[in-house]
């Protein structure tokens, strides 16, 4: 939900990257984190295991520059992609302006993205939002590994509305700030509609 | 979609008033604002410059997150208020109008009896001035505040 502050003239926005286990969520982030002038960044924190996997959240604040006058600020938040960690998504999800789906583009992965966008769906859902109404767009990630399905598949599977997408190889950042730009103008003009 | 907060300069003003109030009048070394979903509010004493507010506020909404969805489990609605008691520093988080979250961090200056006694006051009148934004923002029927904008102005945003 976003937050506008007249008195400091800032308008904050709350960005969730969603997606199954490993699908390149925190790489995103980190990419992002990586690439952006320390001015315009804050500190990420990420709460994961010991073994890197989120636990229940990457954090991420952005300042991508002013409209108006207002500075406009992004946070963005990864979920735990894990199945079992289901009751800490629907926390992260709590107040949300816009949704990135990283899919991973892995054959053997098409029945985890089918489920985490049914997931993602349904605990909006629980939350009163609808996925079709919400700024939402779609990632395919890994597009470097042999294994990848042809996108036109991906698309069929993962993107019946024909929201933006792009392809992506998340380590290197091919598509990360195509995403990111992408899923922040929509949440902008969402904004200006009055949502 | 929910529509977000908006907060005009006279109640952001107030708010602030009052935390800075707060931070005073218990002896504490940092009083934040910070709404349920992570965004700051605002934030007096220590804070300026020397904490890094934004992740404070992340935190501080995760973890009222965390222990509300607890709550539910156990059959409770929330727990309105936690305290965490550190070597040095401690730190107590209430949920006010069930929409923001004021934390105060205090130390030996101060107990934790003296900052439950003006966190109830500080509570009351930080819900009173959210009663006020809400009306306000009910009454504008989700008319958005920042219609003036233009598509042009968004995607100058994304030139560079
Ligand atoms: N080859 C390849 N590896 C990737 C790509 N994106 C991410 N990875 C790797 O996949 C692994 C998991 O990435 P994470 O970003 O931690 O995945 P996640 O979605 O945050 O996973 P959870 O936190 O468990 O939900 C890491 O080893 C990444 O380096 C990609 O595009 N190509
Ligand atoms: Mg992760």
């Amino acid at each position: 939900m976003s937050f506008i502050n007249y008195s400091s003239r800032e308008i904050n926005c709350k960005i969730v990257y969603y997606g199954p286990g490993l699908c390149g969520k925190t790489t995103n982030l980190q990419y992002v984190y990586a690439k952006t002038n320390p001015e315009s960044k804050g500190k990420m924190i990420s709460l994961a295991t010991e073994t890197e996997r989120t636990l229940f959240f990457d954090f991420l604040p952005l300042a991508l520059g002013e409209i108006r006058g207002f500075k406009t600020r992004f946070h963005l938040y990864t979920v735990p992609g894990q199945v079992f960690y289901d009751a800490s998504r629907k926390l992260i999800l709590k107040g949300v302006d816009g949704v990135v789906f990283v899919a991973d583009s892995q054959e053997e992965r098409v029945d985890a993205n089918l489920e985490s966008v049914e997931n993602l769906r349904g605990n909006l859902a629980e939350q009163g939002y609808d996925l079709d109404k919400l700024p939402y767009v779609i990632q395919y990630n890994k597009r470097d590994l042999p294994s990848a399905i042809p996108l036109a598949e991906l698309r069929r599977d993962l993107n019946p509305r024909g929201v933006p997408d792009f392809e992506a190889v998340a380590p290197a950042g091919k598509g990360v700030f195509e995403t990111l730009k992408a899923v922040a103008k929509q949440v902008l003009i969402e904004l200006k509609k009055g949502g | 979609m929910n529509s977000g907060l908006v907060m005009y300069d006279e109640e952001f003003r107030a708010v602030t008033g009052v935390c800075e109030h707060l931070c005073r009048d218990a002896n504490a070394n940092v009083v934040f604002l910070v709404d349920k979903n992570g965004q700051l509010i605002t934030s007096s004493g220590r804070a300026k410059g020397e904490l890094d507010t934004t992740s404070l506020a992340s935190l501080t909404a995760g973890n009222v997150a965390a222990m509300g969805g607890l709550a539910k489990l156990i059959g409770e609605k929330e727990f309105p208020t936690q305290f965490h008691e550190g070597e040095r520093e401690s730190l107590h988080m209430s949920i006010v109008a069930g929409r923001v979250v004021l934390v105060v961090v205090f130390d030996a200056r101060s107990s934790l009896g003296l900052v439950r006694l003006r966190v109830k006051k500080a509570s009351e009148e930080i819900g009173r001035v959210l009663e006020v934004v809400a009306k306000r923002q009910a009454s504008t029927g989700g008319q958005s505040p920042f219609a003036e904008i233009t598509d042009e102005d968004i995607d100058n945003l994304f030139s560079e």
